[in-house]
C-alpha cells in the first residue's frame, strides 16, 4: 500500500500490466524519455524499452489508426493523445474504425485498445487543453468511456480498461492529477467498468458526477445547510453507465442534480436526466437539475473558473432543487 | 520494358550569411539592403528581449504557459519580403514575423495570459490568430490563398509550422490542395529539430523536410533558418513564383529551438547540453551583429541604446497587456454566434445551467438559493 497521486496510480497500473502482458505497447507523443507531458509514463521506456514505449511522429490520426492495427493483430496497444483538444485528427480512426470493427466483422475482428487522454479544465492551461468531450464519445456506439476521480479508482479502472476486449477511452482529469493522494494497494486489482461509486451516502438529494467535479461537489456539500443530506455518486464509467445505482439512489431521495464540466446541451447530464424521468418518474419531487459548463467555447483561463461548475454554483443548484 | 529514370529530385540548400557573419556576396545580390538588415537586427533583438520577459512573467505567475521563440527570430525576415496585403498564417513561434507584419506586440502576451482578446487581430492586419493544434492551420492558408486567387488580389499567404507538423495528415492535404489548385501559398517549415521531446530523427526518415513537398509539385528548398539573408531571399522568390506561376513553395528553414518547448517543458530531460551549446553559436542575432559590425554599421554604443530601447518597448507592451481590465463573464458567451440562441442568452443572464430559479415565478427559489 502506498500513498499515491492519480498520476502515480496510473503509472503503477501501466507498469504492472506491462509486466504481466507483453502484448501491451504504449505509443504517443513525448511518452518515452520525457515520460509524457504530465509524466504519467515516467520511467516506462527505461524499464520496458523503446519497442514497447514508443515516441511516435506527431500525428494523432497516425497514433490511433496504427493502434487499431496493432490491436487487430493481437497486441494490446495503449495509445496516448496528449490533450483532449487534439483528439480531433484521431476521431475518424477511433469512431469510424476502432469502434466499428467488431460489428462490421460480426465479431471476427476486435480492437482491444485503451486510449489514454488527459481531460478537463481548471489548471490554467492554454486553449484546447481544457475541454470535456466525454459525451461525444459516449454517444458513439462501440466504445467505452471511463473517467476516474481518485487514485484508487484510477488504477483499478485502468487495469479493467486494458483487459477489456473492446476499445476504451480513458479520460484522465488533469485538475486532480496531483491534487491529492490516496492509499493505493500494490497488488493488482480491478474495478469493473460500468459500476458507479457512492462517494457519500445521503437521503434528501442525489448528485451524479464524474471526474474532477467530484471534488467540487464535496466542497459544495460542505456549504449546504446541515439538514440537507446529499448522496454523491461518482459515475466512474460514463459508458456503459450504472443506471441501476442512480435509479436506486433517486428512488430513495426523489431529487437529482447532475454536475459536469462539459457544456449543458447534449452533455451526458441530459442522458441521465432522461433516464431518471424514465425510471423514477413517480418518485421525483423535483425536476432533474444540471450544473454544468455553459453552451460556449471553453474560455481561456482568465475566465475558466466562471465557466466550470465550481462549489458555489453547485450548491446553488442543489438548493434550488431541494427547495422545489 | 527497360528500366529508365522517370523522375529525378534534388534539394538545394541556401546559406548567404554564415554563422561567423560572413556574407556570400554573389547570393546576396538583389537581396536585403543594409538598412533592412539594421532594421531586422533591432527588431530581432527586441523580440529576444520580449521572449525573455515573457518567460519571467510566466515564472513569476503573471502569465500562463508560453512558448519561447528564442533562436528563431530570423524568420522575421519573411515579413520584409511580404506586402501588407499578404497573409500570415502562423503557429506560435513566429512572433518576429507577426510583429513586423503589424500584429500589436501585446496580443501574443494577452493570448498566453488566458485572454481571447489576444486573438482579436486589428482590422487591416492580415494575420490569423496563433494556432494551437499542430499542423492543422496550413489548410486555412491554402483556403486564404484560394480566395486571394479568386478575388484576383495581388497577394499571397505565408504559413508557418514546425518539423513535427509535417507528420500530420493535414500538412499533406494542404500541400496537395495548394499545388493542385495552383494557389499563391508559401509553406515555411521551421525545422527547429525538436517537437517537444521528439528529435527530428524520430519524426521522419526523410533526408530533408523540404523534399516532402516535391511529391505534391511544389518548389522545394532548404535554407539556413538563422540567416536573415537566406530567409528573405527564399520568401521573396517564393512570393514571386506563387504570383507569377501559381506555384507554391515549401521552404525548410533549418534552425534550432534554443529554449524549452514551452514554459511547461524542461528540455534538459531529453536534450544534450552540447547540442544546445553548438547551436548557441549559430544564433541569428550573433551573426547579424557581426555582419553589421564588419560593415561599421554597429557599435557597442548602438547596442546599449538598442538594449535600452528594447527594454522601454517591452515594458510598455507588458504594461498594456497587464493593464487591460479582466473580461466580464459575459465575454464567455457573447462571441459564440453572431446572434445568440435563446438558451445561451438565458445561461449568460442567469449564469446558471440549472433550469430552476431562472423564471420570475421562481424568484423565491432564487432568493433561498442565494442564501447559500
Amino acid at each position: 500500500m502506498a500513498n499515491l497521486t492519480l498520476v502515480q496510480a496510473i503509472n503503477l497500473a501501466l507498469t504492472q500490466e506491462m509486466e504481466a502482458d507483453d502484448r501491451i505497447v504504449l505509443l504517443g507523443e513525448d511518452i518515452g524519455l520525457n515520460g509524457g507531458v504530465f509524466r504519467v509514463t515516467e520511467g516506462l521506456q527505461q524499464r520496458f524499452g523503446e519497442d514497447r514505449v514508443v515516441d511516435t511522429p506527431l500525428a494523432e490520426s497516425g497514433i490511433m489508426g496504427s493502434a487499431i492495427g496493432l490491436a487487430m493483430a493481437g497486441m494490446r496497444p495503449i495509445p496516448e493523445i496528449q490533450f483532449e483538444g487534439f483528439l480531433g485528427p484521431a476521431y475518424d480512426q477511433l469512431i469510424n474504425h476502432g469502434a466499428r470493427y467488431r460489428t462490421r466483422s460480426r465479431g471476427a475482428i476486435t480492437v482491444p485498445l485503451t486510449v489514454r487522454v488527459p481531460v478537463g479544465g481548471g489548471i490554467h492551461a492554454p486553449e484546447l487543453h481544457s475541454d470535456s468531450p466525454e459525451a461525444i464519445y459516449a454517444h458513439h456506439p462501440g466504445i467505452k468511456v471511463v473517467m476516474p476521480a481518485s487514485p484508487y479508482d484510477a488504477k483499478g479502472l485502468l487495469i479493467s480498461a486494458i483487459r477489456d476486449p473492446d476499445p476504451v477511452i480513458y479520460f484522465e482529469p488533469k485538475r486532480i492529477y496531483r491534487a491529492f493522494r490516496e492509499e493505493v494497494p500494490e497488488d493488482e486489482y480491478t474495478i469493473p467498468l460500468g459500476k458507479a461509486k457512492i462517494v457519500e451516502e445521503g437521503s434528501d438529494l442525489t448528485i451524479v458526477t464524474w471526474g474532477a467535479p467530484v471534488l467540487q461537489c464535496l466542497e459544495a456539500m460542505d456549504k449546504l445547510p446541515d439538514d440537507i443530506s446529499v448522496e454523491l455518486i461518482d459515475l466512474r464509467t460514463i459508458y456503459p453507465y450504472d443506471m441501476d445505482c442512480i435509479e436506486e439512489s433517486v428512488r430513495k431521495t426523489g431529487r437529482c442534480v447532475v454536475v459536469h464540466e462539459a457544456p449543458k446541451t447534449s452533455g451526458f447530464g441530459a442522458e441521465i436526466a432522461a433516464m431518471v424521468q424514465e425510471r423514477c418518474f413517480l418518485h421525483l419531487e423535483a425536476p432533474v437539475q444540471r450544473v454544468t459548463g455553459y453552451d460556449t467555447i471553453m474560455p481561456y483561463y482568465k475566465l475558466e473558473l466562471d465557466y466550470l461548475p465550481e462549489a458555489d454554483r453547485i450548491a446553488e443548484g442543489v438548493m434550488a432543487c431541494a427547495a422545489y | 520494358m527497360p528500366t529508365k529514370v522517370i523522375y529525378n529530385a534534388k534539394i538545394n540548400q541556401i546559406q548567404i550569411l554564415d554563422e561567423n557573419g560572413k556574407l556570400d556576396e554573389k547570393l546576396a545580390r538583389g537581396g536585403l539592403k543594409d538598412a533592412q538588415v539594421l532594421k531586422l537586427y533591432e527588431h530581432m533583438s527586441i523580440c529576444r528581449h520580449y521572449d525573455e520577459v515573457a518567460f519571467k512573467l510566466q515564472r513569476s505567475g503573471r502569465m500562463g504557459t508560453y512558448p519561447q521563440n528564442m533562436g528563431q527570430e530570423a524568420i522575421g525576415a519573411v515579413a520584409l519580403a511580404a506586402i501588407r496585403a499578404d497573409w500570415m498564417v502562423p503557429c506560435y513561434r513566429e512572433n518576429a514575423a507577426l510583429f513586423l507584419h503589424g500584429l500589436p506586440m501585446e496580443k501574443i502576451l494577452l493570448h498566453w495570459m488566458g485572454d481571447e482578446r489576444g486573438n482579436q487581430i486589428p482590422e487591416g492586419v492580415n494575420i490569423t490568430p496563433i494556432s494551437i493544434p499542430i499542423g492543422t492551420h496550413m489548410l486555412h492558408a491554402a483556403g486564404i490563398a484560394w480566395a486571394l486567387k479568386l478575388r484576383k488580389e495581388d497577394a499571397v499567404a505565408f504559413t508557418f509550422f514546425g518539423d513535427g507538423a509535417t507528420s500530420e495528415g493535414d500538412f499533406h492535404e494542404a500541400m496537395n490542395f495548394a499545388c493542385t489548385l495552383k494557389l499563391p501559398c508559401v509553406f515555411i517549415c521551421q525545422n527547429n529539430q525538436w517537437a517537444i521531446s521528439v528529435p527530428r530523427s524520430k519524426q521522419t526518415a526523410s533526408e530533408t523536410f523540404a523534399q516532402k513537398g516535391l511529391a505534391y509539385g511544389a518548389e522545394c528548398l532548404q535554407i539556413d533558418g538563422n540567416d536573415v539573408f537566406a530567409v528573405y531571399k527564399a520568401a521573396k522568390d517564393a512570393r514571386a513564383r506563387a504570383l507569377k506561376d501559381g506555384k507554391p513553395t515549401l521552404i525548410e528553414a533549418y534552425t534550432y529551438r534554443l529554449g524549452d518547448h514551452t514554459t511547461a517543458d524542461d528540455a534538459r530531460r531529453y536534450r544534450d547540453a552540447k547540442e544546445l551549446e553548438m547551436w548557441r553559436l549559430r544564433d541569428p542575432l550573433i551573426r547579424t551583429r557581426k555582419y553589421l559590425e564588419a560593415k561599421d554599421l554597429w557599435s557597442d554604443d548602438k547596442q546599449k541604446t538598442l538594449e535600452a530601447k528594447a527594454k522601454e518597448i517591452v515594458t510598455k507592451v507588458v504594461k498594456n497587456a497587464e493593464g487591460i481590465e479582466k473580461p466580464t463573464n459575459d465575454d464567455i458567451f457573447d462571441h459564440t454566434f453572431a446572434e445568440l440562441p435563446e438558451e445561451i442568452i438565458r445561461q449568460r443572464d442567469t449564469m446558471h445551467t440549472h433550469s430552476l430559479g431562472q423564471r420570475p415565478e421562481q424568484e423565491t427559489l432564487r432568493a433561498s438559493a442565494r442564501g447559500v
